[in-house]
């Protein structure tokens, strides 16, 4: 209880959480307020906000965008999350190993984060997916693959930082085994900076998302808000509201997020709180 | 002199895996060359393909023709696009310039604009400047480059006319000298603005938490106990080792830039990899695709590099380490 | 005539969610020209924030002066004006720190560092400035100036950073020197060498200076007068004569008496059985080098080190920070790998068992750790961290948990600690629950690596007492690290002196004490603070 106090205490996460929330509620009840698939003509094309039964515009094919912003949600909050627990569960295994043992790991994880550092991820995830074809499954293991390395870094430091408290040491003494020192006594020291970044890499990954989709590499079966604007995006002189409602979306949903991350950090990490 | 060295040689290593990487990406991917040729003539007989396969060497065993990749990639031949029926390398070379060009004018503003809003947000810590700031970083930081550049072409394009809409320059005004520099200056605004604002916003934030951090050291206290000016507290001691964490992720970010290049590229149409790649992706090229990421990751090298002069310049203790 | 600095009813108050609401209340203090002032407190008495009221450099808006005046020289420096306060500090009071790392700027060199105070107080030319920062360096001496001048803090020693630190701030030649636990992070002969020095600096310039301790040796050794400072009051002020030999308040009596002395205790009979024997021991570090050049340093920890341990004995390893005594401890517990030599704990050489055949040994050593807020996992219940153990090795849950609540007794913990969290705890009491731990799996040698070096001096008594008394109860043998003379003399039997990875000397206490063959043993106890205040039998002190 004494987390939401202190996570109340920042007002921007609490807004951040009542946005999450709502995107959240329409992503559930996507397929209650639109039932139709949102890749079928629902109407007059081109219709501006408003019109012809259409709240936020339809597009050049007659899809309505409301429609595929709601089963969008849904899409991008998917992957999000997909992505960033895969990325956080391989990113926590290899930085615990290399974080814990040193040595020959900790060298071949620190070259391979080097590596991830100096290819352009971006890049990177858009080669992944064009050769794997784009589908939900590749596009959340292109995500994966490229944000995992940001954890193990984090994790490995808190690691090689703990394994050396007297705390740790104490359990050696004990003759305590490797496997439960790691997950009994470090690990549970160092989940709050890795829940931390773990909701900001959601923001991340529904940006990664978006532009794969904006660039034509999205599941081609699923309503994105990237292919929405990739789609509008010719239309731009002639109907502007295809392009901007969807893009709002993202940036209210990775805002949100990122301010429900700050807030948790306020909350989990009460030194850093002090400081400021 | 002999940093540049030790960092030149560690560059090695990994510039052979991002190879390495990028043969087992050619690998994975489905069919090969001769595959792509074939599909290209239309039809060709089994003994055809079997005998321009021996040619390439993919009859052989995966170690050979991973050295047959590297030596080829040692002397810069990347393979042949057979889209653009020219030499990748060719292709890519000519996009370069493009591309450093928006990466320079990127980097400069985000880390300039960034540098400075950070200072001005940590001088007046919960003022309405500070927030005012802090506000415009959460929004930049949370919106999507893609949307962004759009947004700026509905505004300061289609509706003000104030810039191009896309391309480098305007090649039916044929211009030269310093009105073709000016002409390359104004297709470049709206694509910079793009690319550099995620990382301006990145960089304001992170200047302001360093600022903080660094105002609370023990040596500020001692400069106030020496009775230093405030002034030369903020702009001589803290500023410069406030600097440093911010020149590392500069160097950091450098990657990401590069695939966000992609985005603002093919958002404005402009003539670099970023945009090649959008058309390499289009046309299925992915020898093409393979190529330009490989160039980014050494461009990227090439830029951690000097970034990592710059911080050695600032920070005395590097030396050591 | 004015007195050079006058304090009267000081009130610095904390931000509203504090423990108390004034860090310092009430003060009344003045100093002299040309005299030594100590302050002395434990930690949280409020010493440190006195010393940054009269420089005005409190955290300000949070911490503030509420009331009362200092007048330096007749001008009341909590009224004045930030323009006023920098004309003086660093002119005409200036002030050394506890950590002359963090207090000196990491990217500018000493040069650039002492030529600012010339710069934001004298118009001089930059020949005149650099020619008196030269005098400073030599002054404080430091060697070859010239190179210094051009150095960065991390090119220097500890201690040459604090001669650094020194020389910045008499460079105006100050009025008052204010020196904030100045030697508490050196090495003990570091420490005598800089309080010596600053010792002649004041003499040779006249200066005040308002020396804040914790260290009740270095108080005899430099100190004209004292002032005592317990929970934010001063509870008595003298000279150093009146609070050291005829202290009034209970407060100073109980600090007073809770310094060890230095005389080493009687000598206990020697069992003949020997428990430990340590032959031929040898740990190096490697740091730098690698793949791509850089020059590889090699630190030899520890250097053919050989000591036995009798049964019932305490054995001392004595040394400065970098002389190995830790590694050895640490090798001896099997947390460190040592290359060569051999352990022998009965017949069974420990060093070469791997992490199985080590573990039926595990519970005859046990260690206890120098920080206690280190040593015990923020997430557990102190009940789990000293049940575990006997867990581990078979006892059941409900054995475990009467294991628990007996050692709680013990060690004088209630046995409601069960169910509560380390951050409950204080320090001492941490330290406590950490001996516990080590008791809990019935060792034969308990190794403890400066195990009161974190605490305050009153709690330290208190814990030295507790392990004799665990020592004598349960026939322990003990490894007994520390780089306090005082405390060694006080616990120890016996003394090994480790000098750069080698045990240069080891004898029983007294004897080793009284006639220290090795030059370096010598050094050592010629450093200790106030050696010739507190070699007397222990004043005698009401309080218990």
């Amino acid at each position: 209880m004494a987390f939401w106090k202190l996570f109340a205490r920042n007002r921007g996460a609490v807004i951040g959480l009542v946005i999450l929330v709502l995107i959240t509620v329409m992503a559930a009840t996507a397929g209650l307020f639109f039932p139709q698939d949102p890749f079928s003509l629902a109407g007059q094309p081109m219709s501006p906000p408003g019109e012809n039964g259409f709240l936020l515009g339809s597009d050049s094919l007659g899809r309505d965008v409301a429609a595929g912003i709601a089963h969008g949600a849904k899409t991008s909050l998917l992957i999000g999350l997909l992505a960033t627990l895969v990325a956080v569960f391989v990113g926590i295994v290899m930085g615990a190993l290399a974080g814990y043992y040193g040595g020959f790991i900790d060298n071949l994880l620190m070259r391979l984060t080097e590596m991830f550092q100096t290819i352009p991820s971006f890049i990177f995830a858009i080669l992944l997916v064009a050769i794997m074809k784009p589908s939900i499954e590749s596009i959340v293991i292109a995500i994966a693959v490229v944000s995992w390395p940001a954890v193990a870094r984090l994790v490995r430091g808190e690691f090689l930082s703990l394994r050396n408290r007297e705390f740790v040491q104490a359990c050696h003494t004990l003759g305590m085994s490797d496997l439960r020192i790691m997950l009994g006594e470090i690990l549970p020291n160092c989940l709050s900076p890795v829940i931390v970044i773990g909701s900001l890499m959601v923001a991340t990954a529904i940006l990664i998302e978006s532009g794969l989709a904006f660039l034509g590499l999205g599941d081609p079966n699923i309503m994105s808000w990237g292919f929405q604007i990739g789609a509008g995006r010719t239309l731009l002189r002639s109907a502007w509201w295809v392009c901007t409602f969807p893009g709002i979306a993202i940036l209210l949903t990775v805002l949100a997020i990122n301010l429900v991350g700050e807030g948790m950090n306020d909350a989990l990490n009460p030194r850093l709180r002090e400081r400021s | 002199m002999r940093y540049v060295v030790k960092r030149l040689l560690q560059a090695i290593p990994i510039v052979l895996a991002i190879i390495i990487l990028n043969f087992f990406l050619l690998q994975l991917a489905e069919g090969d060359a001769v595959d792509v040729l074939a599909g290209e003539a239309g039809s060709a007989t089994p003994e055809y393909m079997a005998e321009l396969r021996a040619k390439f060497g993919l009859d052989k065993p995966l170690p050979v023709q991973l050295a047959i990749y590297l030596k080829n990639v040692m002397v810069l031949d990347l393979g042949y696009s057979f889209r653009h029926e020219m030499p990748v390398s060719e292709l890519i070379f000519d996009r370069l310039f493009a591309t450093v060009l928006l990466m320079t004018s990127t980097i400069l503003l985000a880390v300039g604009f960034g540098v400075l809003l950070g200072l001005v947000a940590a001088m007046g810590l919960n003022t309405w400047r500070d927030t005012a700031i802090s506000i415009f970083a959460l929004i930049t930081y949370a919106t999507p480059l893609f949307w962004v550049g759009l947004m700026l072409i509905v505004v300061f394009s289609l509706n003000l006319g104030w810039f191009p809409t896309s391309g480098m320059e305007n090649f039916a005004m044929f211009y030269e000298g310093w009105d073709r520099v000016k002409d390359i200056a104004h297709h470049l605004v709206l694509p910079t603005i793009t690319l550099s604002l995620f990382y301006l916003a990145l960089y304001t934030r992170l200047m302001r938490a360093s600022m903080l951090e660094q105002a609370g050291q023990d040596y500020v206290t001692t400069a106030r106990a020496k009775g230093v000016t405030e002034n030369r507290i903020m702009f001589v001691h803290v500023l410069r080792n406030a600097l440093l964490p911010v020149v590392t992720m500069a160097g950091v970010q450098v990657g990401a830039l590069i695939g966000g290049s992609v985005i603002v590229e093919s958002v404005f149409a402009w003539p670099g990899l970023g945009m090649l790649a959008f058309e390499a992706l289009f046309s299925r090229d992915l020898n093409l695709l393979l190529g330009i990421f490989f160039l980014s990751a050494l461009l990227v090298v090439a830029v951690n590099l000097v970034v990592d002069i710059v911080y050695s310049s600032l920070d005395p203790r590097i030396e050591v380490d | 005539m004015t007195r050079l600095l006058d304090i009267t009813d000081l009130h610095v108050a904390l931000p509203p969610e504090s423990q108390r609401p004034y860090a310092v209340e009430a003060m009344n203090l003045h100093l002299e020209e040309n005299e030594i002032l100590c302050v002395v407190g434990e930690s949280g008495s409020g010493k440190s924030l006195t010393a940054r009221a009269v420089m005005g450099l409190l955290p300000k808006p949070r911490v503030r002066i509420a009331q009362g005046s200092v007048l330096f020289q007749g001008e009341d420096l909590a009224q004045a004006s930030e323009e006023r306060l920098r004309a003086i500090r660093g002119s005409e009071i200036s002030m050394i720190f506890q950590e002359p790392m963090t207090a000196l700027n990491p990217v500018m060199t000493i040069g650039v560092q002492i030529d600012e105070v010339f710069r934001f107080h004298d118009r001089m030319p930059g020949k005149e400035r650099r020619r008196r920062a030269l005098k400073l360096l030599q002054d404080v001496q430091l060697p070859d100036p010239e190179q210094t001048l051009k150095a960065y803090p991390h090119e220097l020693s500890g201690g040459q950073r604090q001669r650094a630190m020194i020389a910045m701030a008499l460079a105006l030649d100050p009025k008052i020197l204010i020196a904030d636990e100045p030697t508490t992070a050196l090495d003990v002969t570091t420490q005598a060498q800089v309080l010596k020095l600053i010792k002649e600096m004041q003499a040779s310039h006249g200066t005040g200076v308002l020396f804040i301790t914790h260290d009740f040796g270095v108080v005899a050794d430099i100190a004209d007068r004292v002032c005592v400072m317990q929970n934010g009051l001063v509870v008595e002020t003298g000279t150093t004569d009146q609070v050291l030999r005829r202290p009034s308040h209970p407060y100073t009596k109980a600090l007073i008496g809770a310094v060890p002395d230095l005389v080493p205790r009687p000598a206990r009979a020697r069992s003949s059985e020997t428990v430990l024997r340590v032959r031929h021991l040898e740990k190096t570090y490697r740091s730098g080098g690698g793949l791509f050049g850089g020059k590889e340093r090699v630190v030899h920890a520890a250097n053919d080190v050989t000591i036995d341990l009798a049964r019932g004995e305490t054995l001392g390893i004595v040394g400065e920070s970098g002389s190995g005594k830790s590694t050895v401890a640490r090798c001896i517990v099997r947390l460190n790998d040592a290359e060569a030599g051999e352990i022998l704990l009965g017949d069974t050489d420990l060093r070469p068992l791997g992490r199985a055949a080590m573990r039926p040994h595990r519970a005859r050593i046990q260690m206890v750790f120098q920080d206690p807020f280190a040593s015990l996992n923020p997430r557990t219940r102190i009940g789990k961290i000293i049940a575990q153990g006997p867990m581990m090795y078979g006892a059941s849950a409900e054995a475990a948990r009467a294991r628990t609540l007996e050692l709680l007794d013990i060690v004088g913990l209630d046995a409601r600690a069960y169910d509560r969290f380390p951050h409950e705890f204080s320090g001492g009491q941490r330290q406590r629950i950490g001996i516990a731990r080590a008791l809990a799996l019935e060792p034969e040698i308990l190794v403890a690596d400066e195990p009161v070096s974190a605490l305050d001096v009153s709690i330290q008594a208190q814990i030295l007492k507790l392990l004799d008394e665990i020592r004598d109860r349960m026939n322990l043998s003990m490894i007994f690290i520390t780089h306090d003379l005082r405390v060694a003399a006080q616990v120890c039997d016996r003394i090994a002196v480790m000098q750069r990875g080698q045990v240069i000397e080891v004898g029983p206490t007294a004897e080793l004490f009284a006639n220290p063959t090795a030059s370096y043993t010598r050094e050592l106890l010629s450093a200790v603070p106030g050696k010739d205040w507190f070699s007397e039998p222990a004043i005698s002190s009401e309080t218990p």
